[in-house]
């Protein structure tokens, strides 16, 4: 078997990344700033019932596999989703596809990646890379969050594919069957913001969004009677969340913030520049947060758990401000595009 | 953030591979930057690795002492819990804390002892073994 000609791309996050490279193989040119704003990715989540290691689920971006299926309803791109009961039947798939020189998604988790480095390696089962080949005992790897190629024997990456746990990936690979090479990228950009302000604002659910921003805040306010022991988890474990898997920076608000930029151009709609300038401010206002809380789990400054809480509500009041500016732009814009 | 900005902080964690950030450059434009770290992830990702890591040397301490069995150790030298281990094995969170029990897990049928080692990607030899305590869990 020999590898496909494939041309790697450096990303900030695994799902986004997987699929700009992935269409752009197959001759759709997409960055992964648009394929994340497109898909309408960006979230705020706070899940108490679902725990990761013991501690309450905290996403800044949509659950796994909503990129995929946000491109596929926005684009006209139709990806075939496969798993597998057999870990033997899952490996036979994916060594069929890439000798059919197909590129593939894969859902792996991290722990069993061998090209990771040790300490990034948890049990985190929702990252995402592609197969482009495999030579000898080795599949040869485009993970986008690395600078170049890498390759993983076949024993660890079975391991990895079918890992056991929450966000089991049960083998899940996925490649596109049907892409069309023109697209109509304006209205799609305009029902992925509208989607988007729906989900940061107008959730019917106290944790979801800016409301779950709010939600958490107050979370951190009632650790003032646990030890500092657990403070310190629990407060880590947000920053962690907010900047280790793969968000590249300020929990997504930069990535999405490149989406704005991109979206000016393509709906000749200027001030969505300044949309997206607003928003990489309150992505500084995430890092701030996020550099403040560590300095205070590390205890290099004392912890004030109400600042915190107070930082993330002022977080929570310049997204919904931003969020609603945001849609009335669009409303507007799409209005005058009708008439 | 602008790309001048980015974090250079030289995240020993990263092992010299560099992540991807959107930044703003000279011109306005977000481009993708490569950052060696930052001390915000440095420091949360190594207290989560330590934490780890202390739970993996007491469970050692504790199976040296004939407190618990090497099971435990394992566990967490491979950065698992309970609910990890339960699901990757199949076999239920209570019948897994009865084989922390020395006795117990010394009797334990072969079969058994594979589902374990396989979780662990280890061989059954190892898994009835600890470490010496020079020796870093992998």
């Amino acid at each position: 078997m020999t590898a496909n000609q494939f041309e790697h791309r450096y990303a900030a996050h695994c799902e986004s990344g997987v699929v700009s490279s992935m269409l752009n193989h197959y001759g759709l040119d997409l960055s992964e700033a648009m394929i994340f704003g497109l898909s309408s990715a960006i979230t705020f989540a706070y899940i108490p019932i679902i725990k990761l290691g013991g501690l309450p689920l905290i996403a800044y971006r949509m659950p796994p596999k909503q990129i995929l299926k946000g491109v596929q309803r926005q684009l006209d791109i139709k990806f075939k989703f496969e798993t597998f009961r057999q870990p033997q039947q899952g490996q036979q798939r994916l060594d069929d596809l890439l000798s059919q020189s197909q590129v593939v998604g894969l859902q792996t988790s991290v722990y069993w990646l061998p090209y990771f480095p040790k300490d990034m390696r948890f049990h985190f089962n929702a990252h995402n890379l592609l197969a482009y080949g495999k030579e000898g005992d080795n599949y040869l790897i485009s993970d986008p969050v690395f600078e170049t190629v890498v390759t993983a024997p076949t024993k660890d990456l079975q391991k990895a594919r079918f890992a056991k746990g929450v966000l089991a990936p049960k083998g899940l690979l996925y490649y596109p069957i049907d892409v069309p090479q023109q697209l109509n990228l304006g209205p799609a950009i305009i029902r992925a913001i509208k989607r988007t302000h729906k989900i940061m604002v107008k959730a019917p659910l106290p944790f979801i969004g800016v409301k779950g921003i709010r939600y958490l805040a107050k979370q951190i306010e009632k650790l003032s009677r646990k030890t500092e022991e657990e403070q310190a988890l629990f407060i880590g474990h947000i920053v962690r969340m907010q900047e280790e898997i793969g968000t590249g920076g300020a929990g997504f608000r930069f990535i999405y913030a490149g989406f704005l930029q991109e979206a000016a151009e393509i709906l000749n709609q200027p001030k969505l520049q300044t949309h997206s300038e607003e928003l990489t401010a309150i992505g500084d206002q995430w890092r701030i947060f996020a550099l403040k809380a560590a300095k205070m789990c590390r205890g290099k400054q004392s912890m004030d758990l109400s600042q915190l809480a107070n930082l993330l509500r002022g977080c929570a009041d310049e997204e919904e401000a931003f969020f609603c500016r945001l849609f009335e732009t669009i409303n507007k814009h799409s209005i005058k595009a009708i008439t | 953030m602008k790309e001048s900005e980015v974090p250079q902080d030289q995240n020993r964690i990263l092992e010299g591979s560099r992540k991807a950030v959107y930044a703003v450059d000279e011109q306005g434009r977000y481009t993708i930057a490569k950052s060696d770290g930052w001390e915000a992830e440095e420091i949360v990702t190594s207290m989560a690795v330590e934490a780890l890591n202390r739970q993996a040397e007491q469970a050692r301490h504790q199976a040296e002492s004939g407190e618990t069995s090497p099971l435990e150790y394992h566990m967490y030298a491979h950065r698992m819990d309970l609910a990890i281990l339960s699901q990757t094995t199949g076999i239920a969170r209570w019948r897994i804390r009865r084989h922390f029990k020395p006795q117990r897990f010394t009797k334990l049928k072969p079969a058994l002892l594979q589902r374990y080692a396989e979780a662990f990607d280890i061989t059954i030899e190892q898994l009835q073994a600890l470490p010496s305590a020079t020796e870093q869990p992998s």
